[in-house]
């Protein structure tokens, strides 16, 4: 059953990386890789704020493993943010690359940082 | 509905209006992708419980996309569906951003010091993973071609 949640968040989580990396790239040509910022920002709010719902008194069990574990697990990827880092870092935009990995990791921090406080806010 | 996107895909594309429909196969095959890839980040969180699970997961998973990026770009002529199932459908669900997040955010409350080490070391081994996937796989193509020619 678990297995069942965590597919069928893992199959929403990256069917919607790839639809906002699409269209979030098809709108500017800077050639700096929005689209997977922009998910993984969105995600890591989501999970932050499932874990300060867990953590301050709201378990939602099925929630946690249908949205934690599959949809932002799958919505999130560190494996094309890696990719796209040594991209711009080898091929002549290394400015660009230091900011993607420095700007990626401090917004995913404060994104989920946010969704923590947001959780607090509702119920503590 | 159906009748405008079918005449849409039967007439010229318009002008100016750059944005394609998307396939569905394409948007298909990432979700089962998708799917699988956390299925197996799932049972890797079962066999090493807590950050170390993820850490493994993210590291491999960049050292996969290296290989295969590198081996769809510049090895073969892919299958287009290839790089969507297998790169943005199995490894980008098999990877996770966001619970590298919470880990290193649940880290710093009772022990910062780690805390910076898992985020510092997670990013570093994952380029690192990168790099060493893309060039090595294509240290490994131009052997395998020098000795066929």
């Amino acid at each position: 059953m678990t297995v069942l949640l965590v597919a069928l968040g893992g199959a929403t989580g990256a069917s919607l990386r790839f639809l906002t990396d699409r269209w979030v790239q098809a709108r500017h040509d800077t050639g700096f890789p929005w689209g997977t910022l922009v998910v993984n920002a969105v995600g890591s709010l989501l999970l932050g704020f499932l874990a300060g719902a867990a953590l301050f008194g709201a378990p939602m069990p099925v929630l946690q493993t249908v949205l934690g574990v599959g949809l932002c697990g799958a919505l999130t990827t560190f494996s094309t943010f890696g990719y796209e880092s040594v991209r711009l870092l080898t091929g002549g935009a290394r400015l660009l690359g230091v900011l993607n990995v420095v700007g990626s990791v401090l917004v995913g921090l404060g994104a989920g940082l946010l969704g923590v406080l947001l959780a607090a806010g509702i119920w503590h | 509905m159906a009748s405008s996107a079918e005449t849409r895909t039967a007439a010229a594309p318009a002008r100016g209006k750059p944005a394609p429909a998307i396939p569905l196969d394409l948007l298909a095959v990432v979700a089962a992708g998708g799917a699988l890839g956390s299925v197996l980040r799932y049972g890797a969180s079962l066999i090493w419980p807590g950050p170390m699970s993820t850490f493994l997961v993210n590291v491999l998973g960049c050292l996969a996309l290296g290989v295969l990026m590198c081996v769809i770009t510049e090895v073969i002529t892919p299958h287009r569906l290839l790089r969507p199932f297998l790169g943005v459908g199995v490894l980008g669900g098999f990877t996770t951003f966001s619970t590298y997040v919470t880990d290193a955010l649940r880290m710093a409350v009772t022990e910062p010091l780690p805390a910076l080490g898992y985020l510092l070391g997670t990013v570093l081994c994952c380029l690192v993973a990168v790099f060493v996937g893309v060039t090595a796989t294509r240290a490994l193509a131009r052997g395998v071609r020098r000795e066929v020619s």
